[in-house]
């Protein structure tokens, strides 16, 4: 009996300060990183030959953007001291402790968990396998390892980011193929210039964490000479879907254009190095390859969607 | 008359019984949805012919 009411003693106590919200918890998730992880899982989705039943298929997408945000949740847990010290992370809620740090690592575990499984059950084993390597490969492989160890942290580490429309593709497939892996290489060569665009203007951020960015470790000069290199090496692979014969020469003619102007301003970033217009320059680049890999993957996504959509009219007429 | 003891237990604040009201809230909801979910799955999954298939 003594031992029932000391455990009811310990949930009191482990509960009684909490202040946590639901928003706090979805906060954990990073809804903006899941928000792209469900438009390239959608795209990965859409170039599969096969048609996904659309309640599976949403089912499916719900899995992995939950193990998109799952990867997250344990990110915040492993990452609370760091993001303490960084301006843009401090007001997260494990930081700004609005939630306990081990909460998030239970809430992450739980739904990594949950999503794997949900996804297998749903989809395929396939789809599922791929989806815990990715949280695997975010949480621990990128979070736990790389990040704090080397400069190439987020090169090798964008492989989870550009794992997505990989799983897509198997919950429709069952199969992993060369236009899927096609994508994959577009958002893991995208990903370096991005956040290293955003480390040249957050160096000092970087530094006072004791994060090894290329702009730190290497120097904003070599980070420069970086971005304009996987700039010169993203362009020509944004045209491989159209080559493929997956993407039309629409989309071929999009990517080549927003290709060139994406190598003009990695080349502006690295001529521009100092002053306020250099930072502004980076900034600029930043925000384009947002715009950049979001019109290349609706380009595909919107192709294939007006396909099907066509093929089910013609079916019913 | 003996002293009753009362236990030592912690008295949640307003803002802490607000949130975790919010919290059991939440949890209901995905709980719930979760549930009608899989349902709907396994409707999809079945197919059509879930309402003639022999017992």
């Amino acid at each position: 009996m003594s031992m029932i009411d000391e455990s009811d003693d310990l949930v009191a106590t482990s509960f009684a300060g909490s202040t946590a919200t639901p928003s706090d918890y979805l906060a954990l998730l990073k809804p903006r990183v899941m928000s792209l992880v469900v438009f390239t899982a959608v795209t990965g989705m859409l170039i599969a030959p096969s048609r996904i039943d659309p309640v599976i298929g949403f089912a499916s997408l719900l899995a992995i953007a939950v193990g998109a945000g799952a990867s997250g949740a344990l990110n915040m847990w492993y990452d609370a001291d760091i993001d303490t010290v960084m301006r843009r992370t401090k007001n997260r809620p494990v930081p700004a402790g609005r939630l306990d740090k081990n909460d998030a690592l239970g809430f992450g575990l739980f739904l990594s968990g949950m999503s794997v499984v949900t996804l297998g059950v749903v989809a395929n084993w396939l789809a599922a396998a791929l989806l815990a390597f990715t949280i695997f490969f975010y949480a621990v492989v990128y979070t736990m390892w790389l990040k704090r160890t080397t400069p190439q942290n987020i090169v090798i580490g964008g492989a989870a980011g550009a794992l997505p429309p990989v799983v897509g593709y198997a919950a429709a497939t069952g199969d992993i193929s060369a236009a899927s892996l096609v994508l994959f290489a577009i958002i893991f060569v995208w990903t370096p210039p991005h956040f290293w665009a955003l480390a040249l203007v957050k160096a000092e951020d970087y530094h006072r964490a004791g994060i090894p960015m290329l702009p730190n470790v290497a120097g904003p000069d070599r980070c420069r000479r970086d971005i304009l290199l996987y700039a010169v090496l993203l362009a020509p692979l944004g045209l491989a879907p159209w080559l493929l014969g997956f993407a039309s020469l629409g989309y071929g003619v999009l990517s080549g254009a927003l290709g060139l102007l994406l190598v003009l301003l990695a080349l502006r970033v690295y001529r521009v190095r100092t002053g306020p217009r250099a930072d502004r320059c980076a900034l600029g680049l930043f925000g384009f390859s947002i715009l950049y890999l979001t019109l290349l993957f609706a380009a595909i996504a919107g192709e294939r969607a007006f396909a099907i959509l066509l093929a089910a009219l013609s079916f019913h007429a | 008359m003996p002293e009753q003891h009362e236990p030592d237990r912690i008295v949640l604040s307003p803002e802490a019984l607000k949130s975790r009201r919010q919290r059991n809230i939440a949890i209901g909801v995905a709980v719930g949805f979760f549930a009608l979910l899989f349902y709907v799955v396994t409707i999809a999954k079945v197919g059509p012919n879930i309402l003639s298939r022999p017992f």
